[in-house]
Parts: structure tokens; C-alpha cells; sequence
């Protein structure tokens, strides 16, 4: 790769070089559209680094083998689409509760079920949420661009291992397929410390002190890993303020770390009277929009682009709904994050939900047509 | 006896005893094998890993004193397969229940064999759900009694070790726990082949599977378990009639095949040079 020139590239190309670039030497998936140049690019650049890409039999194996390689100490992503990333929310919730590190990318394709496969759409930010069972914190990002997909990958790779909790880049079919120009650093600058062995003696894998980083196995420390509530040595308990305190754990991470978790950006005028509040493909539409009402016409309109979300940006969006008169949500689904935008708006602003669920992007006419009935 | 103290000593999360299994049941038998025949194995105690699955039997994991991954159900391979491709120095031991194995996991199961890679599958068969109360399981066998199979299972049971070979497995091997001694052999012995190795521990489970089905306690499940077992080398000189029911024990089959973790990373250190 030649450093800091710009190069042309597809997103889930740049999913797979952001990765390889925060450290990932691991990738185990299963071939599924529009996610599977992910594990192409993996297959052919993972072996000039010396990692391990391997295609497993089924899309759990290929979740259950990256926690796997991420307890042994290699970093690991997985990616995959729609019906894959139902399959894959058992073990994902796995490693949420047993604190293992790991990357997972759902490239959006329209459902439910195989629905169309090569159809953007955006209609599992839910199942982001609340995909795995129980009460569980999500981390989940959502590119707009490839160049945003290169540095999310590796803001994802590094939070995730600094966190001990998986995170997902919740990428659609258009963000994963287009291509764009990147400019991408010189290899090797943006990769963070090596997990290590060289721990405390009293080191405990899940301590109640708080965060502490994750000893491979195969070093002399003998721990527990278990999908069971645990104490702070890994073993089962069913005791109720231990099972109360272990849950209060994996959530309270990103409570103390929410200003590392969260990425938003605000674009228009500093005094709007109308927002949109997108995320993924469609905050690009949505800039086009700005760009005419606001950076043309100097119309009171601004755009929030969510790059999180989730945990959802309750403050940001409060914060917002107190400027403005209305609040846009365009998404390519029946109406998901619309929801969150109106719990934290609190009545202080309309919220407006923008739908459109036939396969096909929202076109900036759209989302114009109904920021010019708030403004008239 | 000082060996068996030592060992306890090393291996076990003494602590975390009693172990949560009934009465009677096999599991500690073979556990204690496992302990044994990683001790005859001469394994760096730092490079052993237990991996399980979900069922009664995986709970040994927790009461073994190593690096211990308790994954989910059905799932323990493919968990293993990750590591063992990440580290292929460490040893690892993957303790499955027989639902668990055959039935949820059986992907994971054909496919490490057919990958043909270093993973040492120990897989407790008491032919029941022991965990949830006794339900049928692939290796319950035909016209036998659970709960959710009260007329008897309509169901032919599979060979492991058949579909195991068939598979592309390259080690396979089947111990009873009423002989712990050979039971131990032949983990050892599959500790130490280099590919897949499958280990069948046959196990009572005299709560669960042996009381619905009128075999009797832990003693005479454990010795009609002896009696109906035969081992390999006796068994080759025997006709098929007189094999009928019999249960067929050592080590079935063991040949040499490229193992998969060393042959990736052999290919990868070409593809660097």
C-alpha cells in the first residue's frame, strides 16, 4: 500500500484494510452477499501479515471461532449480512457477557428473511440493539462513507480491545459496494499497544474494580470463560448481588467511556430550525440537501450524522430537539432509530420519520420536499 | 496414591468442588481420566486448554485448573478451531456431551474432521439430555425411553466413531467409564496424535437415562456396561452375529493425515518468504 496517496476503494475493501491496519490477524466468516468481499480481501491480504483467515461451515462457527482466536490473542473480525447476522447473535451475546473482545460487520441487505440480497436498506439497526438475548450493552457503528469506514474499522478494532466488548459496523449495501477516493495513512502508525501477558499478579479477569485487560490463554493464568453469570475469577454464580453486579459491569464500561464511544457531526446552520438526523448511506443524501438549503440558500436547516448509534446519542439528539422546530429522520427501513429520536427529543421538538423501504436509496428530492414544508 | 493427590493438587479448582453432578453419574469417572491422561501426556500445564460446550459433562470444565473456555451449545469446536488457528502451540481439549456433539453441533463435528485438525475431542455419552431432564439425543439408542420419546425413540442412533471416520477424523478411539484405566490410555493416546482425535467415553447417567428405562443404579449400569463391552482386538477375531449389542472398545482406527493449523501455517510463511 502505498502511503498517504489517495486510492480508489470499495467499502468493504476498506472494512478489510482498516482492520488489518488497527492490528486484526484473525477473520473467520461464511460467504454471504453484499458482506463477502470482507473475507475475500481478508483471504488475500491476511496471509502477507501473518494471520489466520479461515472459512468456517456455518455463519455461528464463524463468530464462535473469532472470540475463540481473540481469548488466544489475536485480534478478529468477522463480517457478514442480514441472515448471517441472525445467526450469529447467540454467540455475540456470548461475547459481550463473557467480555471477549472482537469486531462483527453487518452489511445491510433488505429483509426480512433472504428478502432481497443485493438491496440496501437499514433495516437491522433493532436487531443491532436487541438481536442476542437478555439485557446486554451494544457498541455499533454506522459508516457514511468508505473513507468513514476505514477509520470507524479501526476506531472499532481498538475501542473493542480496550473495552473487552464486541463491537458492530452496521454498514449497508451502498456503503459496502461503492467506491470512493481514500487516503490512507502510512501502514502501521494508527495500530495501538499488543494485549499482553505482563499483567499484576492479582490480576482477575473480570475484577470488580473495573476494566482489566484480557490475558490470553496459554500464558500460566488460569481463568474461567463462561456464557454463565460469573464472579470476578470467571466462575458460574447464580447468587443474586453477584449476577446484579456483573450486569451493572458490562454496562457501566460504557457509561465511563461514552466520550470515546460516541462519534457524531453536525453540519448547517448554527441556529436550525429544522435537522435531519441520519446515519449510514443516507446521511449522504441528507448532505446534499445541506449543502443546497443551507451552504446555497443560507436556509436555517442542519444535519446531525449519527456515526454511533448505540448507545444512542440521548444527549446529542436533547440537545438538538432544544434548537430546532422539527427533526427529519430519514431511514431506509419501516422507522427504527425514528423512535429514539422521539424518546429523546421529549416533546421539545416534532420528530418526522422519512421512510422508504422498496430497495432503493432516499433521494435528496425526498428529504428536500419535507424540509421545505417546515421551513414555509 | 501420592500421584492421584499431586494431580488433584495441579488440575483441579479444588475449591469449586463438589461438582454439581448427580449421584452415580459417570462424569467424574471421566473426568478424572482426562486429568490422568493429561498428566501421561506430559503437557506443559500452561499450554493446556479445556474447551466445552453446554450440558452436564462441559461443566468439568470449570472444576479443571487450566485455561478453561465454557462456550455454548454445540459451539465448543468451532470456539476451539478459532484458538487452535490463532495458537497452534496450545493443547486442546474439547469435553462435549453427546447431544451437544451430535445433535447442535454436529456441523462443527463433521467439519474439524473433515479439516482433520489438532483438537482432542472427548465426548461423554450417557445417550440422554442429562442437564435438561432427559430428553433423546442422536446417540440414544433405537426404541429407548426420554421424555420427550415415552414410547421409546423412533429414531436410529449414529455410530460416532463411523461418522467420525467417514468425516475424515484420523484418530478414534472408544473407552467405558467402568474401565477408567483404558480410558485413560486412549485419551492419552489421542492427546498425542496429531489431527483430529475422537475420544467416545461411554458414561451412566442412571438418573436421567437409566431409571426411565429400567437399567438399574449406577452399579449395574456401570456393570452391564463392562459386560457388553469388547474390545477391538478380541473383536477381530469375532463373527458379526456374536458382535450384535456388543459395545466395541480401544482404539478403532489412528492414521496419518496433514494437520490443518500446521499446514496454514506453513503455507503462509512460504507465501512471506
Amino acid at each position: 500500500m502505498p502511503e498517504s496517496k489517495p486510492v480508489l476503494m470499495q467499502g468493504n475493501e476498506a472494512c478489510a484494510v482498516g482492520a488489518i491496519h488497527a492490528g486484526v490477524r484473525f477473520y473467520a466468516g461464511y460467504p454471504i452477499t453484499p458482506s463477502t468481499e470482507v473475507a475475500e480481501q481478508m483471504a488475500v491480504r491476511l496471509p502477507d501479515v501473518g494471520g489466520v483467515f479461515i472459512q468456517m461451515e456455518d455463519e455461528i462457527a464463524g463468530m464462535a471461532a473469532v472470540i475463540g482466536a481473540s481469548i488466544g490473542g489475536m485480534r478478529a473480525i468477522t463480517a457478514t449480512s442480514g441472515p448471517g447476522f441472525s445467526l450469529k447473535q447467540e454467540n455475540f451475546g456470548y461475547a459481550i457477557m463473557a467480555e471477549i473482545p472482537c469486531v462483527v460487520v453487518n452489511v445491510q441487505r433488505m429483509g426480512p428473511s433472504t428478502g432481497v440480497p443485493t438491496a440496501p436498506a437499514q433495516g437491522d439497526m433493532m436487531q443491532a440493539r436487541w438481536g442476542t438475548h437478555g439485557d446486554h450493552p451494544v457498541i455499533a457503528f454506522s459508516p457514511a462513507s468508505v473513507y468513514e469506514t476505514y477509520y470507524l474499522t479501526i476506531a472499532a478494532v481498538n475501542l473493542s480491545q480496550k473495552l473487552r466488548q464486541p463491537v458492530l459496523i452496521m454498514l449497508d449495501e451502498v456503503i459496502g459496494h461503492m467506491r470512493e477516493k481514500v487516503t490512507i495513512p502510512e501502514t502501521g502508525k494508527l495500530m495501538v499497544e499488543k494485549s499482553s501477558s505482563n499483567v499484576p499478579s492479582d490480576w482477575k479477569p473480570y475484577d470488580e474494580k473495573g476494566l482489566t485487560p484480557l490475558v490470553p490463554f496459554g500464558f500460566g493464568h488460569y481463568y474461567h470463560v463462561t456464557g454463565l453469570f460469573h464472579d470476578q475469577y470467571g466462575f458460574p454464580t447464580g447468587d443474586p448481588p453477584q449476577v446484579e453486579r456483573a450486569l451493572d459491569r458490562i454496562h457501566n464500561k460504557l457509561k465511563k467511556y461514552r466520550d470515546e464511544i460516541m462519534f457524531t457531526n453536525y453540519i448547517g446552520h448554527k441556529e436550525p430550525r429544522v435537522a435531519i438526523v441520519a446515519y449510514g448511506c443516507t446521511v449522504r443524501s441528507a448532505r446534499a440537501v445541506v449543502k443546497k438549503a443551507y451552504w446555497q440558500n443560507r436556509l436555517p436547516v442542519g444535519l446531525l450524522s449519527l456515526q454511533t448509534v448505540w448507545p444512542f446519542p440521548d444527549k446529542e439528539i436533547e440537545a438538538l430537539a432544544e434548537q430546532v422546530d422539527v427533526i427529519i429522520v430519514p431511514e431506509m427501513n419501516m422507522g427504527q432509530i425514528v423512535g429514539e429520536v422521539e424518546r429523546y427529543a421529549r416533546g421539545k421538538a416534532e420528530v418526522v420519520p422519512l421512510n422508504r423501504y422498496d430497495g432503493e436509496m432516499i433521494n435528496p428530492d425526498q428529504i428536500s420536499e419535507e424540509v421545505g414544508r417546515w421551513l414555509s | 496414591m501420592a500421584v492421584i493427590e499431586q494431580l488433584t493438587q495441579d488440575f483441579l479448582r479444588t475449591k469449586k468442588l463438589p461438582h454439581i453432578w448427580c449421584p452415580g453419574c459417570g462424569n467424574g469417572i471421566v473426568t478424572a481420566a482426562l486429568v490422568r491422561a493429561i498428566e501421561r501426556a506430559d503437557f506443559d500445564q500452561k499450554d493446556v486448554v479445556i474447551v466445552s460446550g453446554i450440558g452436564c459433562s462441559s461443566r468439568a470444565a470449570g472444576y479443571l485448573n487450566f485455561n478453561t473456555l465454557h462456550t455454548t451449545h454445540g459451539r465448543a469446536l468451532a470456539f476451539a478451531t478459532g484458538l487452535k488457528m490463532a495458537r497452534p502451540e496450545l493443547k486442546l481439549f474439547v469435553i462435549m456431551g453427546d447431544g451437544d456433539c451430535s445433535a447442535i453441533g454436529g456441523n462443527h463435528f463433521i467439519h474439524s474432521a473433515r479439516r482433520n485438525i489438532d483438537l482432542n475431542a472427548v465426548i461423554v455419552n450417557n445417550h440422554i439430555y442429562g442437564m435438561t431432564g432427559g430428553q433423546h439425543s442422536p446417540l440414544t439408542p433405537a426404541g429407548k425411553k426420554a421424555t420427550t420419546a415415552p414410547r421409546g425413540t423412533l429414531e436410529r442412533e449414529f455410530d460416532l466413531l463411523k461418522l467420525a471416520r467417514g468425516a475424515g477424523a484420523t484418530f478414534g478411539a472408544r473407552g467405558i467409564a467402568a474401565q477408567p484405566r483404558q480410558l485413560e490410555q486412549l485419551i492419552t493416546r489421542g492427546a498425542k496424535h496429531k489431527g483430529f482425535s475422537v475420544i467416545e467415553a461411554l458414561s451412566p447417567c442412571p438418573i436421567a437415562y437409566g431409571r426411565r428405562n429400567k437399567l438399574g443404579g449406577a452399579v449395574e449400569m456401570l456393570r452391564d456396561m463392562k459386560d457388553s463391552s469388547i474390545s477391538v482386538e478380541k473383536a477381530s477375531s469375532m463373527e458379526a452375529a456374536e458382535l450384535e449389542d456388543k459395545t466395541i472398545t480401544g482404539v478403532l482406527f489412528s492414521e496419518e493425515a496433514p494437520e490443518f493449523s500446521e499446514e496454514y501455517h506453513k503455507s503462509i510463511t512460504k507465501e512471506n518468504a
